[in-house]
């Protein structure tokens, strides 16, 4: 039975793991190789390492932090952030990637999905859309707007429209973070993933607002997602994979405990 | 132990190339080196995308060279698009053939409220007699990315559930293949990849 999957997410700046709270406000949390390996090790089922300054700063950096994250890792792994063309994306392929997700790049030009997928194949383009809703829209989940450059910019798109259509250009994977939840620890935003996961045939991602096991009970059951990210549930020895697992499996979600 | 690793441009080599040389194999890769392939001591053929993409196999040479290696009994591991390739053809791509070895075809998913692609981590119902599962116990799971599998036939090594029963290994001798990413799979991988370097002609004596 295909099992639903548990990514961890590290957010990285400047080759150091960071946790923000609606994007800002960073703290410290530690070497990405590091914090992948233990994940992996406890169970996590993907590895995502989001460069979330790489839109403002240099490349460099990020690429040797893939090469020593992807050394010892022998589950996938997904890195975003700055990749703005297929040559862009075929460096951090050959620093160790499996996927890319591209964000800002594919909304000034969608194009570029088609184009690292015609290279690299759909299942290793992962589209990643921040999404913000506005409770006083009329219908706030139809209205979802997507977000650019961290969340700072406005794409003046809809998030359900855009989603529908980067699966078109290709895209292998949905990776939809709700900004309104993002660090807040309250839970994901169920509606929203639900709307774009019915919208797809394509994977969808939840992220954005883990904090309790309920919360991905909530997100793999009425938020039809295939796979959930974490991060700050993990972060500073909260909660591992692994217990996190153990915990959904009593809940009654199929997932893959580690050996 | 010496692996040659097959390019035709069908995704990215980095994390298998990654995997062989993690458990000790020499990986060697070639997109167009007739000689090294008919005369590789195994043969690794990945593939990720497209089944037309196989199309560079016949265009460089290379089937014939793989097929003539696998006559002379080197063990063969296609991966992903690599383990469709085995069979007779596949309906994502019906004008291209492929090796034939095994006679059925590959197919797409039915359609169903289930996604495809099928995504993720998923079981083996590992048959007995499997050399390269050797060990794979019942709760180990495996990574899948893929809209296209082949039919569950005697030659099936494990079946997998997803909409419907499939191979998820193939296995002859020493031609075998994976629909599943082994070198994304995390231990349970490694250790396949491992029964496959460590493959032997039974009787070999060696």
């Amino acid at each position: 039975m295909l099992t639903k999957r548990i990514i961890a997410c590290l957010d990285v700046h400047d080759g150091r793991v960071v946790k923000g709270v609606q994007f800002v406000d960073l703290i410290d949390a530690g070497d990405p190789a590091t914090q992948a390996a233990r994940h992996a090790r406890e169970g996590a089922d993907e590895i995502v390492l989001l460069d979330i300054t790489a839109t403002h700063e240099g490349r460099a950096t990020l690429l040797d932090t893939v090469r020593r994250t992807a050394k010892e890792l022998f589950v996938p792994f997904c890195v975003g952030g700055g990749i703005r063309s297929a040559e862009d994306a075929a460096q951090v392929f050959d620093a160790g990637a499996d996927k890319v997700s591209v964000n800002s790049a594919a909304l000034a030009s969608p194009a570029l999905i088609d184009a690292i997928g015609r290279s690299f194949g759909a299942q290793a383009v992962v589209v990643a859309i921040d999404a913000r809703r506005d409770p006083d829209a009329k219908d706030p989940v139809r209205d979802a707007q997507v977000y650019v450059q961290g969340g700072r910019r406005l794409a003046g798109r809809r998030v359900v429209e855009w989603a529908r259509e980067a699966e078109e250009r290709g895209a292998g994977e949905i990776l939809l973070t709700s900004m309104n939840s993002d660090g807040m620890r309250t839970g994901f935003d169920c509606e929203l993933t639900a709307a774009v996961s019915e919208a797809v045939g394509i994977p969808v991602i939840a992220s954005g607002g883990a904090g309790a096991v309920e919360h991905f009970v909530d997100v793999f059951g009425r938020g039809k997602a295939d796979a959930a990210l974490a991060a700050s549930i993990f972060h500073f020895g909260i909660s591992s994979a692994r217990s996190l697992k153990e915990e959904l499996a009593r809940a009654g979600v199929s997932v893959r405990l580690p050996c | 132990m010496r692996v040659t690793v097959i390019d035709y441009k069908a995704g990215n080599l980095t994390s298998v190339l990654k995997a062989l040389r993690h458990l000790g194999a020499e990986a060697e890769v070639t997109d167009s080196d007739l000689k090294m392939v008919e005369g590789a001591e195994r043969i690794v053929l990945p593939g990720v995308g497209h089944f037309a993409a196989t199309g560079r196999l016949d265009a460089t040479g290379l089937t014939g060279a793989i097929r003539a290696a696998i006559a002379r009994g080197a063990p063969f591991l296609g991966i992903c698009v690599g383990m469709q390739w085995l069979y007779a053809g596949s309906s994502e791509a019906p004008e291209q053939v492929g090796l034939g070895h095994f006679a059925a075809c590959c197919t797409r998913f039915s359609e169903s409220h289930e996604k495809v692609p099928h995504v993720g981590w998923n079981s083996l119902d590992v048959r007995s007699g499997s050399r390269l599962l050797k060990g794979v116990e019942a709760g180990e799971f495996v990574y899948f990315t893929h809209s296209y599998k082949g039919p569950v036939t005697a030659n099936t090594a494990s079946v997998t559930e997803y909409i419907e029963p499939f191979a998820s290994a193939v296995e002859q001798e020493n031609v075998m293949g994976v629909q599943f990413h082994p070198e994304k799979s995390g231990e349970t991988g490694l250790k396949i990849l491992s029964n496959f370097l460590a493959w032997k002609a039974e009787g070999s004596g060696c």
